[in-house]
């Protein structure tokens, strides 16, 4: 059979690669548009049957080489370049973005806006988890959930529409704080969430949490130890779902995190199933940290309570009403918008706690306008190597499944 | 105890001695340089110590200084302690005719495809290291984008024809 299908494709003039008639295991090509990676994620598979035997995965199809774009920017139009690393969860990347300027600069920023910062962070955690966890279920054959979910995911966007104006790609706040306060409209739609979101939640986990069909097709599937995980950079809640309590949040507070009550939930087998605990226990921790931010925020009284930005002219553009009545908020304006203000000479290294791990910045500066170099340190670049190690010796729906539960983010992970 | 950035520079030194040098604290952060033939050698050492245990590289990239004759190239390792919480980094610098320097991927799986980017956007060579291809770049290109000679295109720049962009 397979001489006369290799004397066919020689008759014929076609070019096989070498050894790919006589081999009995299949070359499978798992994206890079299907619909079921999720993003352009590619995966060279090699399957026997079902069960895969090695996959290669291929990344780079969305390279927007921010990092050299960035070295021509001032600080300040570096933060749409943010928006897109990991777009489900933008807010974190801008104010990451910002806090690492704002250690540059060493700009202390009130404790209003370090709260304020904070209920936009964690409303950013809660809706890339609630994306992650709800493509788990779908991939596991539960589209109802999704659809669910989305609505809050939705009013989430709201909120930020209401901040910043936009809804996926933010480019919320500025160096310092925030560019206005936070509207009325905008804490009625996050007392709003609040209120509802909980009872939605609780229906989402009620559907998948002991449902025996998810829990058959999750538990077991892509294990890795905790050695492994710390071995390949895991970091964030695939990390945690080893059993690493490693949270930026708890180990190097930023934004006030210190004030905070929260746990952080750990797992023991990092499967898939384990994940998606993790990460639905971190969106209950979220609702717990916003509404503590929130109490503290209501505390604030007379002119603390109007406070939503740290004192920096030469990188906080003024109000528009002072740009046109006075000289000095017109320079300002002026130097911002052009790019003209020099950022000390220096080398930092600055992480948050992004929706898939430690997000770092590292940016040097030789006292330019524009950074020297910026590097950003993607979680999902780095422990999606461990990849084809995850996926040896399951079958193909779990191969998909579990690239599903890594919350691999394409824009991230390509730069 | 504590494990201070004192701490830490005292025991490198104790073991490298002269090796190790360039000791900067900015913004709170140990760093220093090695030369690029102990890189692996001051990253063992930062693994296995049983007090310093900088096991989990956080990140490894490389920077390019092309008026730095000799030492053109700085690949930067990030390692952090997660035990006691304490980071540090240190520089290997290599010459841009010769960037070889060795890889890290048997000590940590983490560093392949950190080191294919940078191979990528750089051309460190990475000896020793299983599969040095490009990775977010194309494999035909010839270049390393993000050295200094490939500027970005300048914005005021006026021999472009921009009609099409209303500029």
């Amino acid at each position: 059979m397979a001489e006369e299908v290799l004397q066919n494709t020689i008759e014929q003039n076609i070019k096989l690669p070498e050894g790919s008639i006589e081999k009995t295991t299949t070359t499978l090509n798992l994206g890079p548009t299907h619909p079921a990676t999720h993003g352009v994620f590619q995966n060279i598979l090699e399957v026997d049957g079902e069960r895969v035997l090695s996959a290669e995965p291929t990344v780079g199809y969305i390279h927007r080489a921010f990092e050299k774009i960035a070295e021509r920017r001032p600080l300040y139009q570096i933060t749409p370049l943010t928006d897109r690393l990991n777009y489900c969860s933008a807010p974190i990347n801008n104010l990451g973005w910002h806090m690492t300027c704002e250690k540059l600069l060493h700009i202390e920023t009130p404790k209003r806006v370090d709260y304020l910062r904070v209920i936009i962070m964690e409303l950013a955690r809660i809706t890339d988890h609630l994306i992650c966890n709800s493509v788990i279920g779908v991939d596991a054959g539960a589209l109802s959930v999704f659809l669910y979910v989305m609505q809050y995911r939705e009013l989430v966007y709201e909120i930020y529409e209401e901040i910043c104006g936009a809804r996926l790609t933010t480019n919320i706040g500025r160096i310092g704080g925030f560019e206005r306060n936070f509207s009325a409209a905008a804490w009625e739609k996050l007392e709003r969430f609040l209120k509802d979101f909980p009872k939605a939640l609780k229906e989402f986990e009620d559907l998948l949490q002991r449902n025996r069909i998810f829990i058959d097709r999750t538990v077991g599937a892509g294990p890795i130890s905790a050695e492994r995980a710390l071995n390949y950079g895991f970091t964030g809640p695939n990390l945690r779902a080893a059993g690493v309590d490693y949270d930026v949040r708890v180990h190097t507070p930023y934004s006030s995190y210190q004030d905070f009550e929260f746990n952080i939930p750990v797992g023991t087998t990092g499967d898939v199933y384990d994940r998606w605990l993790v990460r639905n226990q971190e969106m209950w921790e979220s609702l717990k940290i916003i509404r503590q931010a929130y109490e503290k925020i209501q505390q604030f009284k007379g002119k603390e309570a109007e406070v939503y930005h740290a004192d920096v002219p030469e990188f906080y553009l003024p109000p528009k009403d002072k740009v046109y009545t006075t000289i000095e908020a017109l320079i300002w304006h002026f130097k911002i918008i052009m790019g003209e203000t020099n950022i000390p000479v220096g080398e930092v290294y600055h992480c948050v706690e992004g929706a898939n791990g430690e997000l770092g910045f590292y940016l040097i500066s030789d006292g330019g306008r524009s950074p020297y170099r910026l590097h950003f340190r993607r979680p999902c670049f780095i422990y999606y190597q461990a990849y084809p190690e995850l996926v040896k010796g399951a079958m193909l729906a779990d191969a998909v499944i579990i690239l599903s539960s890594l919350n691999l983010i394409a824009g991230e992970m390509d730069a | 105890m504590e494990l201070t950035n004192e701490y830490i520079k005292n025991r490198i030194i104790e073991k490298f001695g002269d090796a190790a040098s360039g000791f900067e604290e900015p913004y709170g952060m140990l760093s220093f340089e090695v030369p690029k033939e102990l890189n692996l050698r001051m990253l063992q050492f930062l693994y296995d110590d049983p007090e310093l245990r900088f096991q989990f590289l956080t990140d490894l990239q490389a920077i390019h200084y092309p008026d730095n004759p000799g030492r053109e190239l700085a690949v930067v390792y990030h390692v952090h302690n997660m035990k006691d919480n304490v980071r540090l980094r240190f520089k290997v610098f290599a010459s841009i005719e010769t960037p070889d320097v060795f890889t890290a991927t048997q000590l940590y799986a983490c560093a392949n495809w950190m080191e294919r980017e940078t191979y990528d956007f750089f051309g460190v060579n990475f000896v020793g290291h299983p599969n040095l291809k490009r990775i977010l770049n194309v494999d035909e290109m010839d270049y390393f984008p993000l050295r200094k000679e490939y500027p970005l295109e300048e914005q005021t720049r006026l021999d472009k024809d921009d009609e099409m962009f209303g500029r």
